[in-house]
């Protein structure tokens, strides 16, 4: 016979809009083993708290119900409330009747019904709860950051300055991501690698910061607290540990690869550096654009260098990491806009990406910040095109919140470094941001041209060859506005990385319809996600300037030590176990674990449960023949007991 | 003249009512406009048209008419706002109380009359079969839906005799419905009048059902459009170049006549290309004909220029530099071709009306891809005298 308190939360009306929450203590009161029931206004105050723990008290409860919102709301705080009453955390049940009630429903008749019928199961089940103690385990002080860009380098100096030990994972040669690609940065058009390298090198030489380029993670184990983690050493060619930078060998090279870093506007040597300021700046070499793995002969790197650090033989090599938490920053890309064949990208000589035209501004570019077209004149008219695959259904529905700004950082470098006609096609000018506002004024008052209107197509002209039409309608007369000019750029949409659902499988974390992460609650966790211990930042997340992305770097630094900073954590205690006596030794659980936690130990032919992987997700026990599996906090009698208490309704 | 208005949203209320739902969901970005084909050479402008919608201000039905329902702003629209739908609900809402224009009001008052837009005899309507054609049983395979204007129009019923012959060829199994059918309402029901529509559309259902129609064959890409998304039933209904092209690729029909080397370009009508996502089973029909080289115009597929007849266009006058065929026909002479080869009655009637007074027909023909085929099979459906297309 067990002692059974039910609180109903009103939360103000958005409860009780739509339920009865009167008449659901009143029913709940007549329950079984409900020794006490009451509805309160707002649960999760302090008066409601101290409700709950006096009655806990007056009426000897030893179970708490909680109807009110979702658990990832509050099962924390109402857990603390009955445990500091004297009962065992697990004893509580809540019963979710805002978000699988409430908001879903108009019809208050509904809405009560539905209400009933879940806490009549949540006694059934309450019933049979048993007191669970949670474990303890021990935290690994290391951090691993996934992604070398401006968010992982400074999330890495951030929790290295700590003092803590931190992985930063690159799969490029270099880091420094799109950042290292830009000449200047709006609002203040700092040069961008100014403020940039200062940070690269400070990475390179921190004692706590363990650089791990040309690398990419290829097994996650583990969990918060205790990552293991595998992270693939891609061949090099060039041993590291032998290289000291000389690059003679890439002066010597004859093989010719595509440019990553200059957006594949020029051709780059087969061993190389992508630029300048690269970190590390050792060379690796490009398989295929080596003339010696295409065709077997050359070599020439080998015989320049004095250091013997030239290794054709090099292999990939796997290296286990060990860490507490991981923060994802691994950005985005650009959309390829040459399917929109409406704006002639790829077709046309003169239309060229946002990233395109970032190169042509930056003095380590294909022109050495000259800007001048393919053909190796300056423009004399140039249209800049807003939101191309953007806020655009046919593609990809979000705005991508920084192009309006790129747009006019644009306008302001082609006016500074060129006489072209500037002209702007947008649809709205968005220019939230710290300054932002002003630069826009500043630009407008650069006599640049502004045409509120979507460019609806790029042609060849018929009468200047070479020269492109862009065609529009101002939107603010009504005209329809044919433009020649010879320079279009488009500003795409900003996309995940190619490879995101890939690493959102590694890491078990979700994405949206477009791949970029889902972060834990889009206002309140922004950085936390469904994984406990893995945190994202920057652009991997959601399109976001520079600034925001340190923001949310030096966040998640703080979030990650947050886990590393402890000795010890306590973990859920809802895991499960196996009853080796019933065990069949089928090991269905050990196939369909997500977490690798079932083991099946062959010596005595029973599976066995490693409860520091265990998440309690009760896959292994429903799939269980014999019922040797039980799952802590949902056994069969317990799930059992609810279903039934639902099905009277 | 001041130049106050007051959004007056009961009338937006009404063409959200009568089916313009999507006037809610544009932003205005001018896409729809700066795609339009006449918005270079006229002063229809669409994205003016919704805003005016989405605000019921008065003077929309000054411009309510100039949309041909070619989709090509649809189909680009960054809102997925179905233009169409919006263009139809104003004309619905607007079109009441003497607001058709002139140039519409024998086409809707034929339509409503005798259920063609020809003003054509209902009792007439299969004379251009001349009896040597069936009439759909229930045991045929094939319903070959004959469209008014291949019924009625006299360049087009050509292109009737074209099909059925075709059919023959193939040894198909098929028939033409009796009299008892009439026009698709395709036309009357861009131009807005939805009840019309309906009775038209009641009657085609009241003679599929009750001869048990199947499968049936187009030649107008309007009805094909009209019958698998308007209708409501499932049919089972394929255009006429499709058919065709998969009658070659069998072996079903086979081209002889070398064409020594002639030019043909194609143009892709609206509802057939963006309408129905039909763009190669044309042009693998005009590329199996020997002897024929296939020359694309500029704006081809996807982004076909329309011809200017669909959405009551081809009822209207439209004044000289204000027609969108000409500028087809531009294009068309543009490549070279000497035949101008597509597959709607609508846009061979646009056509024709152009290499007329642009008096170029000297240059170039129109003509069906049927009537290539045809032509190809050494198959001759022409009196003896008066033949326009030996011209090539």
């Amino acid at each position: 016979m067990s002692r059974i308190g039910v609180f109903v939360c009103h939360c103000g009306l958005n409860i009780a809009k739509t339920i009865r929450v009167s008449e659901l203590a009143e029913f709940a009161s007549t329950l079984p083993d409900v020794v006490v029931a009451r509805d309160y206004r707002f649960m999760c105050s302090t008066p409601g708290q101290e409700m709950i723990a006096n009655d806990i008290k007056e009426h000897r409860l030893d179970r708490v119900i909680v109807t009110a919102c979702s658990p990832l709301m509050h099962e924390h705080t109402f857990r603390k409330v009955i445990e500091k009453a004297g009962l065992n955390q697990y004893m509580l049940t809540i019963v979710n009747i805002r978000e699988q009630v409430s908001w879903v429903t108009s019809d208050i008749e509904e809405g009560t019904a539905k209400a009933k019928a879940l806490l009549n199961g949540a006694v059934y089940r309450a019933r049979l709860l048993a007191p669970l103690s949670s474990r303890v385990i021990d935290v690994n002080s290391g951090v691993m950051i996934v992604g070398g860009g401006i968010a992982g380098i400074q999330a890495a100096l951030e929790l290295a300055n700590t003092g803590k030990k931190v992985y930063l994972v690159e799969k490029n040669s270099t880091i420094g991501g799109h950042m290292a690609q830009f000449d200047k940065t709006f609002p203040t058009l700092d040069c961008s690698a100014c403020i940039l390298t200062p940070k690269m090198d400070a990475v390179l030489q921190h004692p706590n910061i363990t650089l791990m380029t040309y690398c990419e993670i290829s097994e996650v184990k583990g969990f918060v607290g205790n990552f293991d983690i595998k992270v693939r050493q891609k061949a090099r060619y060039v041993n590291h540990d032998k290289c000291n930078a000389c690059l003679a060998c890439t002066e010597k090279c004859p093989g010719k690869g595509i440019s990553e870093w200059d957006e594949g506007l020029v051709k780059r040597k087969a061993i190389h550096i992508p630029f300048p300021q690269a970190v590390p700046q050792k060379p690796v070499i490009d398989r295929d654009a080596c003339t010696y793995f295409l065709k077997g002969k050359c070599r020439l790197c080998e015989k320049v260098c004095e250091q013997k650090a030239i290794d054709f033989e090099q292999q990939d090599t796997f290296i286990d990491v060990k860490v507490g938490a991981v923060i994802v920053a691994t950005g985005y890309n650009l959309m390829d806009t040459s399917p929109l064949v409406q704006y002639g990208y790829g077709k046309y000589p003169g239309v060229y990406s946002a990233l395109e035209a970032e190169r042509l501004f930056n003095s380590a570019g294909p022109t050495s910040g000259k800007v001048t077209l393919r053909d190796g004149k300056e423009p004399q008219a140039i249209a800049i095109l807003h939101c191309i695959g953007s806020r655009d259904k046919n593609n990809y529905e979000h705005c991508s919140r920084v192009c309006c700004m790129y747009s006019l950082k644009f306008a302001h470098l082609f006016k500074e470094k060129t006489s072209a006609d500037v002209y702007q096609f947008y649809i709205d000018i968005r220019a939230a941001g710290k300054g932002y506002e002003e630069f826009y004024n500043r630009i407008i008052e650069e006599d640049v041209k502004f045409i509120r209107g979507k460019v609806a197509r790029v042609a060849e002209s018929s009468d200047e060859p070479g020269r492109l039409i862009v065609e529009a309608e101002d939107t603010i007369t009504g005209k329809f506005v044919q433009l020649p000019v010879d320079m279009v750029v488009l500003s795409p949409a900003m996309i995940p990385r190619e490879d995101s659902k890939e690493v959102g499988r590694l890491f078990n974390l979700s994405t949206d319809k477009h791949g970029f992460f889902m972060e834990r609650h889009p206002k309140l966790a922004p950085l936390s996600t469904m994984s406990e211990g893995i945190f994202i930042a920057g652009t991997c997340q959601s399109p976001k300037d520079i600034p925001d992305t340190v923001a949310q770097a030096n966040g998640a630094a703080a979030e990650a030590l947050t886990i590393v900073s402890r000795e010890k954590m306590e973990l859920e205690a809802t895991t499960a176990m196996v009853n080796p006596a019933s065990c069949c030794g089928c090991q269905n659980c050990v196939r369909v674990c997500p977490y690798g936690a079932p083991l099946f130990n062959y010596e005595k032919g029973v599976s066995e449960i490693n409860e520091a992987l265990c998440k309690g997700c009760g896959l292994c026990a429903s799939v269980c023949p014999t019922s040797a599996i039980i799952a802590r906090h949902f056994t069969n009698e317990q799930v059992l007991a609810e279903i039934e208490g639902l099905m009277e309704f | 003249m001041s130049q106050a208005v007051t959004p007056y949203l009961e009338m937006s209320q009404a063409i959200i009512e009568a089916g313009g739902e999507a006037l809610k969901k544009c932003y205005q970005c001018g896409t729809c406009s700066g795609t339009c084909p006449w918005t270079p050479i006229t002063n229809f402008n669409i994205r003016k048209l919704v805003r005016y919608g989405q605000l019921g201000f008065d003077g929309i039905e000054d411009f309510m008419w100039g949309c041909s329902t070619c989709k090509f702003c649809v189909d680009r629209c960054p809102r997925g706002v179905e233009l169409i739908d919006i263009v139809t609900a104003i004309r619905n809402v607007y079109s009441g109380g003497g607001m058709l224009p002139q140039s519409l009001r024998s086409f809707v008052g034929s339509l409503a009359a005798r259920g063609n837009p020809w003003s054509g005899d209902p009792a007439k309507r299969n004379d251009w079969a001349k009896e040597k054609y069936p009439l759909y049983k229930k045991e045929m395979e094939y319903l070959f839906w004959t469209c008014c204007t291949i019924c009625y129009d006299p360049r087009n019923t050509r292109l009737a005799r074209a099909t059925a012959e075709l059919l023959n060829q193939a040894a198909l199994s098929w028939g033409i419905p009796s009299i008892d059918v009439n026009c698709c309402g395709e036309s009357v029901r861009k131009v807005g009048d939805l009840e019309l529509f309906e009775r038209l559309k009641n009657t085609n259902l009241n003679y599929f059902q009750a001869n048990s129609v199947a499968k049936m064959i187009t030649v107008s890409p309007h009805c094909l459009v009209t019958f698998k998304k308007e209708y409501g039933e499932d049919y089972n209904i394929v255009h006429f170049s499709e058919l065709l092209a998969s009658l070659i690729k069998e072996g079903k029909l086979k081209p002889k006549k070398d064409f020594g080397g002639i030019k043909v370009t194609y143009h892709d009508p609206c509802y057939l290309g963006r309408h129905s996502g039909i763009y190669d089973a044309p042009r693998d029909v005009i590329k199996s004909l020997p002897g024929v080289e296939l020359v694309e115009m500029k704006r081809n597929r996807e982004q076909s220029m329309c011809c200017g007849g669909g959405g009551g266009g081809l009822w209207m006058e439209k004044l000289k530099g204000e027609r969108l065929s000409d500028l087809r026909v531009e294009e068309a002479l543009a490549t070279g071709a000497n035949v101008l080869a597509t597959a709607c009655p609508y846009c061979i009637t646009m056509f024709e009306d152009s290499i007329r007074t642009l008096n170029v027909d000297d240059k170039i023909v129109v003509k069906d891809v049927t009537e290539l085929l045809l032509e190809s099979l050494e198959i001759n459906i022409d009196e003896p005298v008066g033949d326009m297309c030996e011209i090539v």
